[in-house]
């Protein structure tokens, strides 16, 4: 599903984030990313993204060599890809359907489409109930979760979150790692960057351990 | 600024990413009416992303009010200079009218000849009145206006000739059939030369010409400085709404997607900018009307400010959206795409 292979992403300030990393994550697998902040869990997941382009080495997400995707043909090939901030970034001017709903509507699904897969997206995420409200009037954990509903309506079949649970205490952060869980167990290939290490090692799935940008340690739990 | 409330319940297909609907295309009617919908909802999206725009506007009703109201007056001053030369045109074109045809005689022809000939001509259709100057006449005419007075005392005789001044008949006369007169007046006997006296009337059409001109330029300049409120103003709205732009990035917007509700932001400026011009320019004649029609009156004339046409206002109208489709795609062009995911 994501293979790295010998990857190194040199800023223009010729700071080096990530140096000859090779990694492969297989379709269906659930694997943390972990590592001291500035290890390169972030710039790994922009590369993912599309956010930044590697310095050298070759990037490929289910079986596309990200090199050859030209920018005008990034935003559709996001859409593949559901992910999930650390501050959620939800849009504060409308309700929390209206969130869940924006990637159905960039893609421009029919609009029984969004109206079924919006309802079924906060229903996983145990939101039905709250749909028309804003997000100010929502809890933490409850604004992560519709970061996670809007990141799953699309059906991706990569999910990538960023410190889903940095914000939130121990309980809800597991209650949000469980969500991914669910997510995995249908199919959804996850991968998490945190650093919340005495949770991501009670969820007993593979652990990509990075530092100065180089992978010290894979391991399973 | 994507969505809007009713959007739940708005149409809208794409080809992207739809496993389940590329399904249901598998049959080739299925296609037809997905093709079909597709681009009915691609028209309802843009109707929806426009109302969306409008709203925001509407929602800062002061602020926008400011940002029309600097577009209106820009454009007021050029479409104002644009009506008064309209009406100037117009007032000219009556002036026309009064053209006199100067008829010099050949030298040998005698007075009584001379108003033999007057008479004959004053018969004609288009001839409302024919005056005969004498030779004597037109001398001291000239030795009264030119200064030359004692130099021309000393002439033996008056080198001047007889002059018929032909008033065209003013109910008919447009140029055209001044000029035909003059070619038939140019071509009697004993006529030496038939000269149409229009030299004022070209003055004041140069003089005309000349403010069209200056009323183009102002277009110009003012159409540039529409241009570049419009733009400023939108890429206020884009920098206010970086967040959002990059969240929907994210998610898999494409740069149109993004572009679209800026754009219609800048139709609504230009729009807007063109109803309020349009109305102040209708206050001014309004205001005005009274004085012209005191000041026509004092000249014994018939003459009525006459305002913007139907034709002028659509276009004023169209040129004012097009302006801030313009200056909102200037201002996007610039600043959108420096807004990335970072």
């Amino acid at each position: 599903m994501i293979n790295f292979e010998q990857v190194t992403k040199r800023y223009q300030d010729g700071y080096e984030a990530l140096n000859e990393l090779s990694f492969h994550v297989t379709q269906g697998e659930m694997a943390f990313l972990t590592g001291h902040s500035g290890a390169g869990k972030s710039t790994l997941l922009k590369l993912i993204m599309l956010m930044e382009r590697s310095t050298r080495g070759k990037v490929t997400v289910s079986g596309r060599d990200l090199s050859d995707i030209k920018r005008r043909k990034v935003p559709y090939y996001r859409r593949n890809i559901g992910l999930v901030f650390q501050d959620h970034q939800l849009l504060f001017d409308r309700s929390v359907f209206d969130n869940v709903a924006l990637p159905l509507i960039i893609s421009g699904a029919q609009p029984r489409e969004i109206g079924r897969r919006v309802r079924a997206a906060l229903d996983k995420v145990g939101l039905l109930s709250k749909e028309k409200l804003l997000p100010l009037a929502l809890s933490g954990g409850e604004q992560q979760r519709v970061g996670i509903a809007r990141a799953v309506v699309n059906k991706p079949a990569l999910l990538l979150a960023d410190e889903p649970t940095g914000n939130l205490d121990p309980e809800l952060s597991a209650e949000i790692m469980r969500l991914f869980e669910q997510f995995n167990q249908v199919g959804v290939t996850v991968m998490i960057a945190s650093h919340d290490l005495s949770l991501i090692a009670r969820m007993r799935h593979r652990i990509l351990t990075l530092q100065q940008g180089r992978l010290i340690s894979d391991a399973t739990a | 600024m994507w969505l809007s409330k009713e959007r739940r319940e708005q149409q809208k297909a794409h080809p992207h990413n739809q496993p389940e609907r590329r399904k249901s295309e598998k049959g080739a009617s299925h296609g037809a009416v997905a093709r079909h919908s597709r681009v009915k909802s691609y028209f309802e999206h843009h109707t929806q992303v426009a109302k969306e725009s409008l709203r925001r506007l509407l929602a800062a009703p002061l602020s926008s009010l400011m940002t029309w109201l600097v577009i209106a007056i820009a454009l007021t001053l050029p479409v104002g200079l644009f009506v008064f030369l309209q009406n100037a045109q117009q007032l000219s074109q009556e002036w026309d009218d009064a053209a006199q045809i100067s008829v010099y005689l050949e030298q040998q022809l005698n007075e009584k000849q001379a108003r033999k000939m007057a008479l004959h001509v004053e018969g004609w259709d288009a001839v409302q009145q024919v005056r005969y100057i004498s030779p004597e006449e037109a001398l001291e005419d000239f030795k009264r206006s030119s200064g030359f007075g004692d130099a021309l005392q000393y002439l033996k005789e008056n080198p001047l000739p007889a002059v018929l001044v032909v008033s065209p008949r003013t109910d008919s006369a447009n140029l055209q059939t001044t000029q035909k007169l003059l070619e038939e007046l140019q071509a009697l006997p004993d006529v030496e030369q038939a000269q149409l006296d229009l030299q004022w009337v070209d003055r004041l059409f140069r003089i005309m010409a000349l403010g069209q001109r200056m009323a183009l330029m102002l277009g110009l300049l003012l159409g540039v400085a529409v241009l570049l409120v419009i733009g400023n103003t939108v890429r206020l709205a884009i920098e206010s709404r970086r967040a959002e732009i990059v969240v929907v990035k994210l998610v898999g917007a494409t740069d149109a997607f993004v572009r679209r509700p800026f754009l219609y932001m800048g139709v609504w400026y230009g729009l807007g900018g063109g109803l309020l011009a349009w109305l102040m320019v209708n206050l001014v004649i309004f205001w005005l009307s009274g004085s012209v029609a005191e000041l026509v009156a004092a000249y014994d004339g018939d003459f009525g400010l006459s305002g913007l046409g139907f034709l002028a206002t659509l276009s004023l109208w169209l040129s004012s959206a097009l302006l801030g489709l313009l200056g909102a795609w200037l201002a996007v062009g610039r600043h959108l795409s420096k807004i990335e995911p970072k």
